[in-house]
């Protein structure tokens, strides 16, 4: 729905080649209808044609795809078996990498570091993306402005933001902490605090990523029928049991979405941690892919860190599989694949 | 500035609504309901005047909260941009003084002066833009080149391609940096190795190891290939029967209608490429080669309290991509949203 003004903004450019080639197709208009179904004869050569084009067409995303995608799977799959570390001789360690990991003291830090941030990080991030979404769903001038000023800060890097940040969480002269204290509200050292450093990053990355998931929630508002709310207020539902009854089933797939991103991206967390912090105060906020980062480029184990890049892989994919499941996907398979079924009657026409 | 705004649209929407139940309240007399642009809310018969009211001073108080709301949420977004900006035209006794005020007392670009003497910034802002325009030429050109064939061609083997694109997008990226970075150490023929890749550093170092591998980023595939399928395939099919060939059906008849996505897909990647950290980190160590955010970062450690020159470092790195933003932001979001709804 929200695609509509890129698309209208296509149409009218798009309007002149259209005719263009409409104009012979129009004298094309029946044998369109031979080269379907019976024209056998001449839909081998464009059939062979085409498939020849599309490989040529895919050559180069497939052969970068192999050699900067697959090979390095597999690759990341050999070396976790061996002590690989660049310089000197490697071994085959067979499994020694894997069990090393459950002993590993700080495997277990950065595990349950990221898990805090992921556990604060993904509700706060819904909740608020979802929070801007309603408020900015409705028609007024000013939306527009509004919407604008709440992606601001996604267009800046994480460092950036992070940099910003650090100013900001100073514990003496920080915006945050002198605006506490117009609150008598004597605001901790944040970044110095182990207590604190972690939930100051979530409150970091919140700030700068609400507004993505703001504008996937905002395309999911547009598509809720609007007939069901004026059903429901018929039969006197007040706004929080719209909310509840109408918006939020609606909106199950776009929150799926959400949730989703939101799991995947918070189990990656690194730049802030390495901006911010540096993994301190008391390796409070060494996060996985930090630690994996310090191992394999650091220290030079890169056997060890692929068995541990591979481990946060099978995380990350038991969290958004349970995430799946949670979120009732079945009725979106139904409506997927009714959707994929309309889409190709319609193209056999 | 932004209360300010709000302020002034607040106001003239004021007067339309209060102008609109009078609207309606004439066309009660005719028989047939006047089209009026907005829906109004359930037609309030005459008699009940005082309701109506009720209900407008509600509205109204709704209103008022819905712009607390807002303006409150854009001072959060908002606010830590216009220090960071107030800061870096500070002094550094005006900062250190702890000062609140947003507009300095003593402005000053000694901070950026700064940045530009003490580190080659100029250096990583060029080698930044190099990065973000080569990845958004190479992803505008095989992204669409590869979407347009998961779109619009029809071949065996199709689907599992698509599925593999898509496959790839949920693996993390960690999994694939060590042994990348190791294939680009390795390549042969660059970078002082031999054929087989061995004795000198390969790509890395160069501008490639951070281009080539995002090339054709799944990313970009999929955008484009969700962006052709909105557009008909007659317009192929017709070129098709002409004899045109599919590469002349791509350049010609669906790249200049496909010029929207592929311009956001531009400005998304640019962005990407731009706010790159971690792989620059890694693959590009020499100095020279050195981006605005690795720059950036390792500022942070240096010049911890520097914050003068910290935040105008900030700014610098920021502005490339605020300033696309500005100007290209309706076609951004609703690019995102775009991919969001699929």
């Amino acid at each position: 729905m929200s695609v509509q003004p890129v698309a209208s903004g296509t149409l009218p450019s798009g309007a002149l080649p259209a005719d263009v080639v409409g104009s012979p197709g129009a004298a094309g208009g029946p044998p369109r209808r031979g080269s379907g179904s019976g024209g056998r004869r001449p839909a081998h050569p464009t059939a062979r044609q085409m498939r020849w084009n599309a490989w040529a067409f895919l050559a180069v995303p497939l052969a970068l795809f192999a050699v900067f995608m697959l090979l390095p799977i597999v690759m990341a799959a050999v070396i976790s078996f061996t002590d690989y570390a660049i310089v000197g001789d490697s071994e085959w360690v067979g499994l020694e990498n894997y069990t090393r990991i459950f002993q590993d003291a700080f495997f277990w830090i950065a595990l349950r570091n990221t898990a805090y941030y992921t556990l604060l990080y993904v509700p706060l991030g819904l909740v608020v993306a979802l929070g801007a979404a309603l408020l900015l769903n409705r028609s007024r001038r000013a939306v527009r402005l509004f919407r604008t000023l709440f992606y601001i800060p996604v267009v800046s890097s994480t460092v950036a933001t992070a940099t910003i940040w650090y100013w900001l969480l100073n514990p003496q002269k920080g915006l945050l902490n002198v605006a506490l204290g117009w609150f008598g509200i004597d605001g901790p050292a944040w970044l110095y605090d182990s207590q604190w450093a972690m939930p100051a990053i979530v409150l970091m990355s919140v700030w700068a990523g609400f507004g993505v998931n703001m504008i996937i929630f905002l395309g999911g508002l547009q598509g809720v029928p609007g007939d069901l709310y004026e059903a429901s207020r018929l039969d006197g539902a007040n706004a929080w049991q719209q909310f509840r009854y109408v918006t939020l089933p609606s909106l199950s797939r776009t929150t799926f979405l959400v949730t989703t991103l939101l799991i995947i991206g918070a189990f990656q967390v690194f730049d802030q941690a390495y901006v911010l912090t540096k993994g301190g105060p008391g390796n409070s906020t060494v996060t996985m892919v930090y630690y994996i980062y310090n191992k394999g480029f650091g220290a030079l184990e890169m056997g060890y860190a692929s068995a541990l890049s591979f481990v946060l892989f099978l995380i990350i994919l038991i969290f958004s599989l349970a995430n799946a499941r949670l979120s009732n996907p079945s009725g979106d398979a139904g409506e997927r694949r009714s959707r994929r079924l309309a889409r190709k009657a319609v193209s056999a026409r | 500035m932004t209360a300010l705004e709000s302020n002034t649209t607040a106001a003239g929407s004021g007067p339309v609504e209060r102008h609109r139940p009078t609207a309606s309240a004439t066309s009660t007399s005719t028989p047939t309901p006047t089209p009026t642009p907005t829906p109004t809310p359930t037609p309030t018969p005459v008699a009940d005047i005082p309701a109506r009211r009720r209900r407008s001073t509600r509205s109204r108080v709704g209103s008022l909260i819905w712009y607390v709301a807002v303006i409150v949420l854009s001072i959060i977004t908002i606010a830590p941009l216009v220090w960071t900006l107030s800061t870096s035209l500070k002094p550094a006794t005006e900062i250190l003084a702890g000062a609140l005020n947003l507009i300095p007392a003593d402005p000053t670009i000694e901070n950026y002066l700064t940045v530009f003497e003490d580190v080659p910034f100029a250096r990583y802002f060029v080698n930044s833009l190099i990065l973000g325009i080569g990845g958004a030429i190479t992803n505008v050109f095989f992204g669409g080149l590869g979407g347009y064939a998961l779109a619009k061609l029809r071949f065996r083997g199709r689907s599992g391609v698509f599925a593999l694109f898509l496959a790839s997008l949920m693996i993390p990226s960690i999994v694939t940096m060590i042994p990348t970075f190791l294939i680009l150490r390795g390549f042969p023929l660059f970078g002082g190795n031999d054929v087989l890749g061995q004795g000198g550093l390969g790509l890395l170092n160069t501008y490639a190891a951070v281009i080539v591998p995002g090339a054709a980023g799944a990313f970009a595939v999929f955008f484009m290939k969700q962006f052709f399928e909105t557009m008909p395939d007659e317009l192929g099919e017709a070129a098709r029967i002409d004899g045109a060939s599919e590469f002349r059906i791509f350049a010609q008849i669906y790249f200049p209608l496909a010029k929207a996505g592929m311009a956001v897909l531009a400005i998304l990647s640019f962005q990407a490429g731009w706010n790159n950290f971690l792989w620059p980190l890694i693959v590009l160590n020499n100095p020279d080669m050195m981006t605005v955010q690795v720059g950036l970062s390792s500022f942070v450690n240096n010049y911890e309290t520097a914050f003068g020159p910290l935040m105008a470092g900030t700014v610098v790195a920021s502005l490339p991509v605020l300033l696309i933003f500005i100007v290209a932001q309706r076609y951004i979001i609703e690019g995102v949203a775009h991919v969001g709804g699929k």
